[in-house]
């Protein structure tokens, strides 16, 4: 008998904390298996963000910078300058890269620099107990936005690829969801070729990733990523919005 | 035939295999309560299972291997 599906290598033994069907952990096997098939678990470095996946670290078995909040693409910078030759990701949330890192993630991708961001968009701040974040949808409930969110006060969501798609210089940027089979195969082809992208050299690559808050959403794990189907996917619409490599072929 | 493997104790019963499978094999073990205390997720009939490994994809936690 052939292994079909196990854990990937990239990951390490320990348990996830993630609550029960939250997809960070489907998001970490996806960026895990990337880094497996390529075969840089050796010469892989991420940076792990402030918000749910702050302990990241102990579940990516390559080596992994804890950055402050926000400040994970300018700490991949810096890592990616002084060690060329290493692969760097960063791993955010949508409360770290599309709040308190937006000048950060802007500027990065301005740059193109060389690195790969997983950008987890959950409309929400997980960690900190559900609070509106920059992402939740308009009408959305969270604890501080308890009428839903009013557009006419505190504005509409931040679409980031589509913002980051009117700069000039980033490489690949593309939009997916983890909610079904279908989605996740898709996510896995466009994590790997985030990767792909860096190890030839490219340039910036950030993959937004529609994730599920089943806990803070108020939900159960299945109606959590229906709703993510029905509201979220409408608004966040799923694709590539940015791919130079298309521009280099003709 | 394939062979599904669980690791019991890391599931937390979020039941995302369950909607998975496209056989509907994949129920959650209301009788079982494992480590963390969540009813874990098991498969009813192995024989049938195509060894898709739609669960094993769905699944946060890593619990499932897929052998065929």
């Amino acid at each position: 008998m052939a292994v079909v599906f196990s854990k990937p290598k990239a990951l390490t033994d320990a348990p996830l904390h993630y609550c029960p069907g939250c997809t960070h952990g489907i998001i970490h096997r996806l960026v895990a298996e990337a880094i497996d098939d390529l075969d840089i678990l050796g010469k892989t470095v991420g940076v792990a963000p402030v918000g749910c996946a702050v302990m990241a670290y102990d579940y990516f078995s390559c080596d992994m910078v804890e950055a402050a909040h926000g400040r994970a693409p300018a700490v991949a910078t810096g890592l990616k300058r002084a060690m060329p030759d290493r692969i760097i990701f960063t791993y955010q949330g949508d409360g770290d890269l599309a709040s308190i890192g937006m000048a950060e993630t802007v500027h990065a991708a301005t740059r193109n620099e060389n690195i790969t961001v997983i950008f987890v968009n959950n409309a929400i701040y997980g960690m900190t107990g559900g609070q509106m974040a920059p992402t939740s949808l308009p009408g959305q409930v969270t604890q501080t936005s308890p009428y839903g969110r009013d557009v006419k006060t505190v504005g509409y969501p931040i679409k980031v690829c589509e913002l980051l798609s009117g700069l000039d210089a980033p490489y690949y940027i593309e939009r997916v969801a983890v909610n079904s089979v279908k989605n996740v195969t898709r996510a896995k082809k466009a994590i790997r070729r985030a990767f792909e992208n860096q190890i030839e050299g490219k340039g910036f690559s950030l993959i937004e990733v529609i994730s599920s808050c089943p806990t803070n959403w108020g939900m159960t794990p299945q109606k959590a990523l229906d709703w993510v189907e029905s509201d979220m996917i409408p608004y966040y619409p799923l694709g590539v919005y940015r791919d130079k490599s298309a521009k280099e072929a003709e | 035939m394939a062979k599904v493997t669980f690791l019991t104790d890391v599931c937390k019963g979020c039941g995302l295999c369950v909607n998975a499978c496209p056989r509907g094999l994949i129920v959650l073990e209301k009788e079982k309560i494992n480590k963390k205390g969540h009813s874990p997720a098991g498969i009813t009939d192995e024989s049938k299972c195509i060894g898709c490994a739609c669960c094993a994809m769905m699944c946060p936690d890593c619990v499932i291997t897929v052998e065929k």
